[in-house]
């Protein structure tokens, strides 16, 4: 990032970054140094300063049946709607890329979903898959109680999942269309001019060509399926019933806030720290990749 | 135009796309299009298994009163706030820093880089109860940091809980903007910088005369997602405002329907009215301004 030509005004080039590292400070590294001494700590019940407790807050945590629930709940809501949404996009992304006729339109329409807030997703989903209203209830009339998602775990995971999928479906389109978009034309041309038809060119060019994409989209979707969640689970399912959809970002808010164990808390938002920062790095180690091959 | 364009013939397999052209198309606006619906009828009907399809006519009825019975037009106001805050703060500061660690040589600009670069690994979510601690009283961090500097200052509490301040800064707070301005910066030519030193332009005018002029697709495509991400806030508007007035549109869905597992059903005519008030928004800025947003998140995202 060397130029030849810049400034030399030390006092400006400080007054120009001073309020964004003031910011930063205040909201990520301090919250953060906070987090790890709550962590490490407990807060005596009577109030007073927090003890240092080493890593009991974490034996307690990771000994905790309910706490492994969510993890376990989120890993396979990770994968469920990781593997819908990308799934979907990508057929969706393959056929507009044909370019037939109307396909803009069609795109265009594919972007809304992104738009749209989770809790106004999650609202509408509950209500289109509600057990006693909107239209899937339709099949309890033929078989009563068949679906509910208020009393079924299972019911309560697919209606979270294909929530969150809908959503990340239109997100996973956007880079899917981007990437496919960005393959030279005349590679595709040069196949069919060999005989290779539509199908052959999809499987040997263009879905080995966007494997980079894939893997870039599995990683964003896995993480915003553990951080982002929050509002469809909150709205829809409230985390049950019987915490079938108690997802660790969901639990961390129960805790720390409902039930006011900011140890606790902190404890598991550390632990999710370390995913996330996990599957970031995952994620750089992809970027380097991807530019050496570009 | 590229299978158009070679001449090949598929006849089945374009049926095939169409199909699952209009099927997508289905998956992506069928439930916009129910929410919409279901807001235009009255509670009766909307409860009727399965739903019509067709509208009703009770539309300005539910939307008159959602937005009376929880006074949501304030509330829309104050997610405008919220948006148009985050959209402009996060603008102004990103190409400020930008422009110091790009055009400014300095040795703790690495620095500078890898601070900022880092809080992209630590996302609201997870660092979200002492995130709240720090709001409750914003002069903490700032006590010792002038601590570490070995003075002792008394600064009074500062409580950002209930106000748009409290709302907006944590938002502000991120990386992603500074890194598309960094990008885009690091385009610019040294010539076009030498030539404005030779115009007798100092770092300002520079900055302001020809930077900001030539990135307006950069902030064009920096407004419209900062914009959709702070409208559809949730989770941080629900922790920090108490006060009803201080209330966003979206944190507002949570009370207009009961909670997931007891107590009434939700009068599912007007939560719906209400989904589509929120829905809104942020769904015109990117039809609206599709080109700029989804440049915005393919260049910010990877």
């Amino acid at each position: 990032m060397d130029r030849r030509a810049t400034f030399s005004n030390l006092w400006l080039a400080g007054a120009l970054v001073a309020p964004q590292i003031l910011l930063v400070i205040v909201f990520f590294y301090w919250p953060t140094v906070q987090a790890l001494y709550w962590a490490f700590s407990t807060q005596p019940p009577f109030g007073g300063t927090n003890q240092w407790v080493g890593w009991q807050n974490f034996q307690q945590i990771f000994s905790d049946a309910v706490y492994w629930n969510s993890v376990q709940v989120s890993i396979v809501f990770a994968i469920l709607s990781t593997a819908l949404s990308i799934g979907m996009a990508l057929l969706l992304a393959l056929m507009i890329d044909r370019q037939l006729a109307g396909h803009k339109a069609y795109r265009f329409v594919y972007f809304w979903p992104y738009a749209i807030a989770a809790p106004a997703v999650g609202l509408a989903f509950r209500f289109i898959f509600a057990p006693d209203a909107g239209f899937v209830s339709a099949i309890n009339q033929l078989a009563p109680n068949l679906w509910n998602p208020a009393l079924k775990g299972w019911d309560a995971m697919l209606l979270i999942v294909i929530a969150n999928s809908w959503k990340m479906m239109a997100y996973n389109f956007i880079f899917f269309l981007a990437a496919l978009q960005s393959i030279p034309r005349g590679l595709i041309e040069a196949a069919a001019m060999d005989g290779s038809g539509v199908l052959r060119r999809a499987r040997d060019i263009q879905i080995p060509l966007l494997a980079p994409t894939l893997f870039f989209l599995l990683v964003i979707n896995i993480t915003e399926s553990f951080v982002d969640s929050f509002g469809i689970v909150d709205i829809t399912t409230g985390g049950g019933p019987a915490r079938a959809t108690d997802l660790m970002v969901f639990k961390i808010y129960s805790d720390g806030f409902k039930g006011l164990d900011y140890s606790m808390a902190a404890a598991q938002s550390i632990v999710l720290m370390f995913l996330v920062i996990g599957l970031t790095f995952v994620q750089f180690r992809y970027i380097e990749k991807r530019v050496h091959y570009a | 135009m590229r299978d158009a364009g070679m001449i090949e013939r598929a006849p089945l397999l374009n049926a095939v796309t169409h199909l699952l052209m209009i099927a997508g198309l289905l998956v992506a606006a069928f439930p916009i299009y129910v929410v919409f619906i279901a807001s235009t009828h009255d509670l009766p009907t909307v409860n009727r298994v399965p739903m019509p399809l067709w509208p009703g006519d009770h539309l300005v009825q539910n939307y008159a009163t959602v937005w009376n019975k929880s006074d949501f037009g304030a509330k829309m106001i104050n997610s405008l706030i919220v948006a148009l805050g985050v959209t402009i703060g996060k603008i102004t500061l990103a190409a400020l820093t930008a422009f110091s660690i790009v055009f400014f040589r300095y040795r703790a600009r690495m620095l500078i880089f890898w601070a900022i670069f880092i809080t992209l690994m630590l996302p609201l979510e997870v660092r979200i109860v002492p995130t709240y601690a720090v709001a409750a009283d914003v002069a903490e961090p700032l006590r010792w940091l002038v601590w570490l500097f070995g003075f002792e200052l008394g600064i009074a509490p500062i409580n950002l809980l209930n106000t748009y301040t409290g709302l907006i800064l944590p938002l502000v707070a991120t990386a992603t903007g500074t890194f598309l301005y960094r990008q885009f910066f690091l385009t610019i030519p040294d010539t076009l910088v030498e030539a404005a030193r030779m115009d007798g332009a100092g770092p300002l005018r520079f900055f302001w005369e020809h930077l900001i002029p030539l990135s307006r697709n950069n902030m064009a495509a920096l407004a419209t997602i900062m914009f959709v991400y702070a409208w559809n806030q949730y989770l941080w508007p629900l922790l920090i405002t108490t006060d009803a007035r201080m209330a966003t549109a979206t944190m507002q869905l949570q009370k207009i329907v009961p909670g997931p597992l007891f107590g009434q059903p939700p009068v599912w005519n007007e939560a719906m009215a209400a989904t589509l008030l929120v829905m809104m928004p942020p769904l015109l800025v990117v039809i609206f301004m599709q080109g700029a947003f989804v440049r915005g998140l393919v260049a910010t995202d990877k």
